[in-house]
């Protein structure tokens, strides 16, 4: 989503940015667990990107420009902070994987247990739920998640095999209690 | 199952691996079922996690607070009112085309998405077909009862695509062909499905485009839907595809 010069208006910013609304609502929502600090998320994404729509640089990555905003609005409010606080950043918290025939992945499958899966998403620290949602759920390329997420190309992907390895260990005990 | 690929195969699976390397890993998952087990295990998750992930839906309210918060406000002259008037008009019938075909393109690439999964399944799996057979007249049978409709497959002596066999899939939850082809060392799935289980707009025709790290074309005929999935170039899929059109119109 890469912009050209004489797009960047007011006019322009409105046909760009609002497109993104649903996903950056989805997304908001996932990182605050609020629908209202979801909305004041998205809200002060969408003024902040206005007032400094002259910041943005013509031919880079709008999307991952929008997603960065956001996502340096919601670590600077204080449900981010308290997350930040809670979670050492990069922090591997995934235990061993007991052995067994059946996987989370073929379990997930046969049952259609959806509820489980979002609920082991929502237990992720925020960095592995993020990156996550950022990669399948938006089809971010690693280059646009480096940028949306300011991080090196390295650090996305081994920051998303933690968050795969994590969330596997998360089903694999949910769907081992009774 | 080799460690060394092991830790490759999400970046295989996103299209970032390096071309030299996604074949290298192409050939080693036709030869390691537990590489292979391993990789379909992280499709299932991909498209568990993917699913699961759309959770949150915003409000009508909210989407148009923010959209009055961001809209430009031009001054109008009062001379020139009904050309606002007629502007106004036009902005709607254009948002109204531009939201459906935005919602056509989003359902596409979830259709495009499952598609690709689906072929990676069958490249992952150790038995990718439930018919074993190069022979056009054993696999179209094979189908009578299975799904509810039949269909033609192309002659294929001459060329150099051979049928490895076929299987029932579900797309979009509704029952189609998947027919597996091989040519040189590229696999190719092509989907059959009544065109309407799946969304509209695609188009009759859509060339050959990329999806994932795939080509993939798209058509329709005779009120069915082709996606023709693999790794072989461009030129191969159009030829197959066009194979298969011309077995519909015969």
């Amino acid at each position: 989503m890469e912009v050209a010069e004489d797009r960047l208006t007011a006019a322009g910013f409105e046909e760009l940015a609002m497109p993104l609304f649903d996903q950056l609502y989805n997304f908001a929502h996932w990182l605050t667990q609020d629908r209202t600090e979801a909305e004041d998320l998205v809200q002060e994404t969408y003024v902040k990107a206005l007032k400094g729509l002259s910041s943005f640089r013509p031919g880079t990555n709008f999307r991952a420009w929008m997603y960065r905003i956001l996502r340096n609005t919601f670590l600077t409010s204080r449900t981010g902070l308290k997350a930040a606080a809670t979670v050492a950043l990069d922090s591997d918290d995934a235990p061993e994987l007991p052995s067994g025939s059946d996987t989370p992945e073929t379990i997930l499958l046969e049952q259609s247990q959806h509820q489980l899966l979002q609920d082991a998403m929502q237990e992720l620290p925020t960095h592995f739920r993020e990156i996550l949602l950022l990669c399948e759920v938006e089809e971010m390329s690693y280059q646009e998640i480096s940028e949306a997420l300011s991080l090196r190309i390295g650090t996305v992907m081994s920051r998303l095999s933690r968050a795969r390895k994590t969330l596997r260990s998360r089903l694999q005990l949910k769907l081992a209690r009774p | 199952m080799a460690d060394h690929w092991t830790e490759k195969l999400d970046t295989y699976l996103e299209g970032e691996l390096a071309s030299g390397e996604m074949r290298e890993l192409d050939a080693h998952l036709r030869t390691c079922t537990a590489c292979a087990a391993d990789l379909l295990n992280r499709v299932h998750l991909r498209r568990a996690v993917q699913t699961s992930g759309k959770r949150y839906t915003a409000s009508p309210e909210f989407r148009q607070r923010i959209k009055s918060s961001i809209a430009s406000t031009p001054r109008r002259s009062p001379m020139r009112a009904w050309l606002f008037a007629a502007a106004a008009v036009a902005t709607v019938l254009v948002a109204a085309a531009v939201t459906i075909s935005l919602q056509q393109r989003f359902l596409q690439r979830q259709v495009f998405s499952e598609v690709a999964d689906l072929h990676v399944a069958t490249l992952a799996s150790a038995n990718p077909v439930d018919v074993v057979s190069s022979d056009r007249h054993t696999v179209k049978p094979w189908f009578a009862g299975r799904i509810p409709f039949t269909f033609n497959l192309p002659e294929l002596q001459n060329t150099e695509f051979t049928l490895d066999g076929a299987r029932v899939a579900y797309l979009r939850q509704s029952p189609g062909a998947e027919l597996l082809f091989r040519i040189r060392k590229h696999r190719i799935s092509v989907f059959i499905i009544q065109e309407r289980a799946v969304a509209r707009g695609f188009g009759r025709d859509t060339g050959v485009q990329q999806q994932a790290t795939f080509q993939l074309e798209t058509w329709a005929s005779g009120g069915l839907r082709y996606f023709a999935i693999g790794d072989a170039g461009s030129d191969d899929i159009r030829n197959l595809a066009d194979l298969f059109k011309k077995a519909a119109a015969e």
